[in-house]
């Protein structure tokens, strides 16, 4: 999980202060210090550290705290608020042309992934815009990078442009844009190579593509593991391209990540989208407020909610509701109900959003297994129809033929059965619940529920 | 005598190298510009040695990317040092921090430079791993011209079979400096491209082996399974192999290397670290860090893009490039 270093050790800082009635000026300077050095270990620039630590100290050995009725929570606040406004404000959205096509440029370091970010991008403007982007293969110097980009093109069946790699990347830009315009795509990715921003000679090439073609965003494409040179690197290409946005990588690593705090704090570019994955999927918007609050492990809801918004069929949801209260719930369901879960992406990532997820005892570093989910799924695919809709069948006789099916063993099958017994039985209290508050606040539960969480 | 001094000497008493530094001062100008420049600015702001002149050290130190905690340590040492010594004037202290600074670097005893271990006389198997995007492949390339142009016979394998166009990339290298690349298609199993590798290293009576794997981060845990098994595949076909498993690192990356060298050390027994990309702005300070905190020696270092750009990790070169202001500015 990204940045988990950095919230676990405020949240260590924070504890201690937490169960004091009173802050004092010592207490205050003991916490900045904490702060300091988890901000310095997680890459922060020691510029951006600094400032931040004054800002807090101002604030938190002043009037403010002392004042509060619970000054523990007055300084995690601050320190939120803070965090907040250092990672920037307003989550950023993409431009759009006026006259379409609307022209992207992806530039950064070598490795940064730029390539894999274009075509990321290029799936993210088709399924959630509804755009239809062209790929262009700008990459002339590294081995197969064109390659690489082409196998995207295939992969996602989208349009990619190139012409080898002796022609001269303005020019392939330049091209570029009128097959765009040619053949009605309405977004340009240019995929230009990865470079030094100390290079003189490919960052001229860089302002002369910006000069031919005009874009209407530069994107900064960052490795969200860099170190204090972060800040470097995004001055330079600020300086020298005007870079209207930041894309942070890899940030599914276990990197702290402080760089992507710094690098708004520096140059006051948003950070707009973070590459979250391998797979061309795993793009997704920045949410800077979002993600102070993971920073200070108080969980991502949000995103949560928005991604259970994608992924649930809301009729299915419903039919799921109504099976619950009545109590008909079946094996089938489960496994619906299961499956639909699973298309949020994987487990892990969805605890990660859960708030106080990665303080609850054994939850912290479990691995999730997937393979557990698997494996249920098998038992319920060897019953037959009949058993899944009235679990009451299953004799011993039955459950040793499921467990054979499956491959797996008997008092497996027995374990899920229980579970799933126990499972409906809660499920009548919570409707019952549910109910009896119905008539008062007249407010609908929630679509669905975690049953095995 | 001055330390430095005897630094300089020491280094250029070796005519033979030379040539070797002269690609470590142009490669890292950046790096030692910005580094020694802090150091003398530092310097020339102090005229005491005081707590406010250990903060902005701390600072200089921390901004070219030497772990917080070498950092700690190497402050904390520092201030015995100078109590010990008693000294009070900020420019005889500037002795004792490079002083430090190579101490670490050196380690404690083993002066000499680590190369990489080759067998004379028989198949050399060198697995190398890391992050995506650190330059694996291009590391690949590069080592494959050095050890060809030295005669050896170089066999390349495509295990990196996850990434779009990655083994095409390698097929390029291949071409470029005349090698044989070993590869199946996209998707396969990664495990069995490097079998069928070194089956033909073996009957082609190759003498090196370089095998690519897929860039993966270090928290994917069946990644890392995955790379293990690579390595067992390796364990089982040739004795006493894989030779040298070389962990690449982008000299841009900040603390994650430390959890990089870590985590890839359990997967893989790491033999050593290529450092690539040193030729930018980023500071060498992450190498101070790693042979501090994980003893790991750094066997070679990438200076740039051309193809003979990567060199053999030479801690004399290095710390001589990396002070080499200081060390004029004495005479």
């Amino acid at each position: 999980m990204a940045f988990e270093g950095l919230a676990d050790r405020l949240q260590n800082t924070i504890q201690k202060i937490k169960g004091k009635g009173k802050v004092t000026e010592q207490d205050v300077k003991e916490m900045t210090r904490e702060v300091r050095l988890a901000l310095l270990e997680a890459d922060v620039n020691f510029k951006v550290v600094k400032d931040f630590i004054k800002n807090i100290k101002e604030r938190a050995v002043g009037q403010e705290v002392m004042e509060s009725l619970t000054p523990g929570q007055q300084v995690i606040k601050i320190v939120k608020e803070e965090l907040t406004a250092l990672m920037g404000g307003e989550e950023s959205r993409i431009a759009a042309a006026d006259r379409p096509p609307t022209v992207i440029m992806m530039v950064g370091l070598q490795g940064a992934g730029k390539t894999t970010t274009t075509g990321k991008l290029a799936n993210l403007l088709r399924k959630k815009y509804n755009r239809k982007p062209l790929l262009v293969a700008a990459d002339v110097y590294r081995p197969a990078a064109i390659d690489q980009l082409e196998t995207l093109g295939k992969q996602l069946d989208m349009p990619v442009y190139s012409a080898g790699t002796d022609a001269n990347p303005v020019d392939i830009a330049n091209e570029a844009l009128e097959k765009a315009k040619e053949e009605h795509l309405d977004y340009v990715l240019i995929d230009t190579a990865g470079r030094l921003h100390i290079d003189g000679d490919l960052m001229d090439e860089l302002i002369q593509i910006k000069n031919n073609v005009s874009p209407d965003e530069i994107f900064l494409v960052v490795d969200a593991m860099t170190g204090q040179d972060a800040v470097n690197v995004a001055e330079s290409f600020n300086e020298q391209l005007d870079v209207s946005g930041v894309v942070l990588t890899k940030l599914d690593g276990d990197t702290r990540g402080g760089a992507a705090l710094s690098i708004k704090a520096v140059t006051d570019k948003p950070i707009k989208f973070a590459g979250m994955g391998e797979k061309l999927d795993q793009l997704e918007v920045f949410h800077p407020e979002r993600m102070a609050s993971r920073i200070l492990g108080m969980g991502d809801v949000l995103s949560l909610i928005e991604k259970a918004q994608d992924n649930v069929d809301e009729k299915r949801a419903k039919e799921l509701e109504e099976k619950m209260r009545s109590a008909s719930f079946t094996f089938d369901d489960f496994l619906e109900q299961m499956g639909q879960v699973r298309n949020m992406g994987p487990l892990e990532d969805l605890l990660d959003m859960i708030p106080g997820a990665n303080k609850m005892k054994g939850l912290k570093n479990v691995e999730f297994d997937e393979k557990q989910i698997a494996h249920v799924e098998a038992i319920i695919q060897s019953m037959t129809a009949q058993e899944r809709q009235d679990p009451s069948l299953l004799n011993a006789s039955r459950r040793k033929r499921i467990a054979r099916g499956s491959g797996r063993s008997v008092s497996e099958v027995n374990r899920l059965i229980k579970q799933f017994d126990e499972m409906k039985k809660m499920m009548k209290q919570m409707t019952n619940m549910q109910q009896g508050k119905k008539g008062k606040k007249g407010k609908k539960s929630k679509g669905f529920q975690f049953p095995f969480l | 005598m001055s330390f430095l001094k005897k630094l300089k000497d020491k280094f250029q008493s070796n005519q033979s190298k030379e040539e070797v530094s002269d690609k470590y001062k142009e490669g890292l100008s950046k790096t030692r510009k910005s580094f020694s420049e802090k150091i003398n600015d530092l310097v020339a702001k102090y005229r005491k040695v005081d707590e406010d002149f250990f903060e902005d050290l701390e600072e200089v130190l921390i901004a070219a990317d030497v772990g917080v905690s070498t950092v700690m340590d190497l402050i904390d040492d520092l201030k015995m040092e100078v109590k010990r010594r008693n000294i009070s004037d900020s420019h005889e202290v500037k002795n004792v921090i490079s002083e430090k600074l190579v101490e670490i670097y050196y380690g404690d005893d083993n002066e000499e430079s680590v190369g990489l271990n080759l067998q004379d006389d028989a198949l050399t198997v060198i697995l190398f791993v890391g992050v995506n995007g650190v330059g694996k492949t291009t590391t690949i390339g590069k080592l494959a011209h050095q050890l060809k142009s030295e005669g050896k016979q170089v066999l390349l394998t495509a295990g990196d079979t996850f990434r779009a166009g990655a083994i095409e990339q390698l097929s390029e290298w291949g071409k470029r400096v005349d090698v044989e690349v070993i590869k199946h298609s996209e998707g396969s199993d990664p495990a069995a491209v490097i079998y069928d590798g070194i089956q033909a290293a073996k009957s082609r009576n190759a003498d090196v082996l370089l095998c690519d794997t897929a860039g993966r981060l270090q928290n994917k845990v069946n990644l890392m399974n995955e790379l293990s098994k690579v390595k067992r595949v390796i364990e089982r076909e040739v004795p006493n192999a894989p030779h040298e498993v070389l962990l690449v690192l982008d000299a841009t990356t900040g603390q994650n290397a430390l959890s990089q060298a870590k985590t890839f050390s359990e997967a893989t027994d790491v033999s050593g670290i290529v450092l690539t990309k040193l030729d930018g702005t980023a500071k060498g300070g992450i190498v101070l860090a790693i042979r501090n905190e994980l003893g790991t020696p750094v066997k070679l270092v990438g200076l740039g893009e051309k193809v003979t750009d990567l060199q053999t990790f030479d801690p004399q070169a290095f710390v001589y490039g990396l002070f080499a202001d200081m060390v004029d500015d004495e005479e």
